[in-house]
């Protein structure tokens, strides 16, 4: 507004205008269709049965016993991703940050998973990692003298937070080293020469500086991990019954598969509403951050 | 022992540990692609070989039985074209943005940032009908669209933390000097903001790259994907490793190899000013 620029005001407003009013088409249009959707009943199985369902699609959608574990299981893999990622992801990059021998060729293994695509990501941890016969880590438990374990069946929850740690670490470390590099030396040389430790120079410099990367690494992943479908899709297809479905795989299994369109809009509603939930409460904690 | 052989043993320590994690990060993309040169037999060796003939057979396999050439094209095409498309879109609305912002800025990016988090699921079904509706199934031309929306906040929120960090006296500048709208774009915004225009254009390329709900859900034979021929692999065939690893290595080896040639640029953006 202080700015002079631009000469009228129409301008900056002709220059959102392609952004703006595609993205609100893309959002409005399925949206409203998806509320439509809900209301009615449509199942691509029963074309003869239509009209209006009331609030029937939203009763079967939340009796479903199923609905309460995809919720649950939807939140613990964003909890636990991000957790896993921030601890780990600030510890290699703390470790990494001053020059070592071969630091360069480190860095571009340590960021490679985050190029793999996650049905490779998937299938290759399922079968060749997790395999509880041939896979590495059978060979690897076997070496200890443990029993392997069968991680689809026994963890497959955990085996797919696993999965998408994988890729998601080497972002964070990405974001994070990068945010290292702009520390200021001299406060921490003078920190030092105070005799501050290590642990201190943590809390009091380190941290606070990482804030603002925090902040982006947990709002990047979040947007992309309420999400998740194509690690659950080729590995566990949800199962064993709803151990490792979430809200997102819920609702692709009643549209797709069950062709019940009505239902599967119901878990789209809820699905937004709980993505909008997330959202303020993350916009509460952290967009201080993000603001200059 | 003195000061300067304590850091030294200390750095050796320490960048052995940073050795050892690099490696098992990097251990299963090892393993995939050691697995890819293997026969079947040797692929599900227990305890793992690693000392063999390699072979090749595995690759031609995977284009004479899939085609891969074709999934291929259509990846690079997709996400090359939604990419441009969306810097199209994106450009001038975080120049905007950037250098004319409002009182309704910061709700708008905001706003934009929140479509991001509707999962995509919520909108299959209407998305999914409308191709239908419209014969864009299976369409890369759908993709593009689909791919280019998809990105589009993220590129929009890139691109203005990086013009933001352009100082406005150059465009003031530029103005007296009698500059339009299009000359500020091409002689001070492009050259200045091109850091930011680049690593926004290379993490979108690797995000479409990789996109598969979409393709999953939308492709079937003639749009499809990489990451739908690699997930046409996985469950019957699901113990011919060799042939699994091959048809993955095959999928993920350019957009990784790109990745590593591209880290230092594509890290500038990605941080979203969260680094001065």
């Amino acid at each position: 507004m202080s700015d002079a620029g631009l000469k009228s005001r129409l301008v900056p407003r002709l220059l959102l205008a392609p952004a703006v009013s595609t993205l609100l088409l893309w959002m409005i249009v399925p949206l409203a269709m998806t509320v439509y959707f809900s209301f009615i009943r449509y199942n691509l199985m029963r074309p003869d049965v239509t009209g209006s369902a009331g609030w029937m699609n939203y009763e079967f959608f939340i009796t479903n016993p199923a609905f309460g574990d995809a919720v649950f299981n939807t939140l613990l893999l964003l909890g636990s991703t991000v957790l896993v990622t921030v601890v780990f992801g600030l510890l290699i990059a703390l470790l990494i940050n001053d020059p070592f021998p071969g630091r360069a060729l480190v860095r571009v293994l340590l960021i490679s998973p985050f190029f793999v695509m996650p049905t490779v990501n998937a299938l290759l941890w399922k079968h060749m990692m997790m395999n509880p016969i041939y896979g590495v880590l059978a060979q690897v438990w076997t070496f200890f003298g443990w029993t392997p374990i069968d991680w689809m069946t026994d963890f497959p929850l955990g085996s797919i937070i696993i999965m998408i740690s994988w890729q998601w670490l080497p972002f964070a470390v990405l974001i994070f080293v990068t945010a290292l590099q702009s520390m200021d030396r001299e406060q921490l040389e003078a920190s030092e020469l105070d005799g501050a430790t290590y642990l201190q120079q943590l809390r009091y410099l380190y941290l606070p500086h990482m804030a603002r990367a925090i902040s982006v690494v947990v709002m990047i992943e979040v947007i992309f991990l309420l999400s998740v479908f194509a690690e659950i899709f080729v590995t566990t297809a949800g199962g064993p019954g709803t151990a490792s479905t979430n809200l997102a795989f819920l609702i692709f299994t009643e549209a797709l598969l069950n062709f019940d369109v009505g239902a599967a809009s119901a878990g789209a509603v809820f699905a937004i509403i709980l993505a909008n939930i997330v959202a303020i409460f993350l916009i509460r904690m952290i967009g201080k951050n993000l603001e200059n | 022992m003195s000061f300067a052989q304590k850091s030294k043993s200390a750095t050796v320590i320490r960048s052995s540990v940073a050795w050892l994690i690099a490696l098992v990060m990097f251990f299963p993309i090892l393993f995939l692609t050691v697995t890819a040169f293997k026969t079947e037999l040797q692929a599900i060796a227990v305890p793992s070989v690693w000392f063999f003939e390699p072979t090749l057979e595995n690759f031609t396999e995977v284009q004479e039985r899939s085609d891969y050439l074709h999934y291929a094209w259509n990846s690079v095409l997709t996400s090359v074209m939604s990419t441009l498309l969306g810097l199209l879109i994106a450009i001038p609305a975080a120049f905007s943005f950037a250098f004319t912002p409002t009182r309704r800025t910061k709700d708008i990016l905001m706003w934009m940032l929140s479509t991001k988090m509707m999962p995509a699921v919520g909108a299959l079904v209407p998305i999914y009908v409308l191709s239908q509706k419209t014969g864009l199934l299976d369409t890369r031309f759908a993709l593009i669209i689909i791919f280019t929306m998809m990105n589009l906040p993220i590129m929009v929120w890139m691109l203005y933390s990086a013009f933001k960090d352009i100082p406005h006296e150059i465009f003031e500048a530029a103005r007296m000097d009698g500059a339009g709208l299009w000359e500020e774009f091409r002689h001070v915004l492009l050259p200045l903001g091109m850091g930011g225009i680049a690593s926004t254009g290379l993490l979108c390329l690797v995000l479409a790259w990789n996109e598969a709900f979409w393709v999953l859900n939308l492709t079937s034979s003639q749009a499809g994907t990489l990451a739908s021929l690699v997930a046409s692999y996985s469950s019957p065939e699901g113990l011919f490793w060799a042939k699994l690893s091959a048809v993955s290595v095959l999928a993920i080896a350019p957009i990784v190899v790109f990745g590593w040639f591209s880290q230092k640029q594509l890290v500038q953006g990605l941080t979203f000013g969260a680094v001065k």
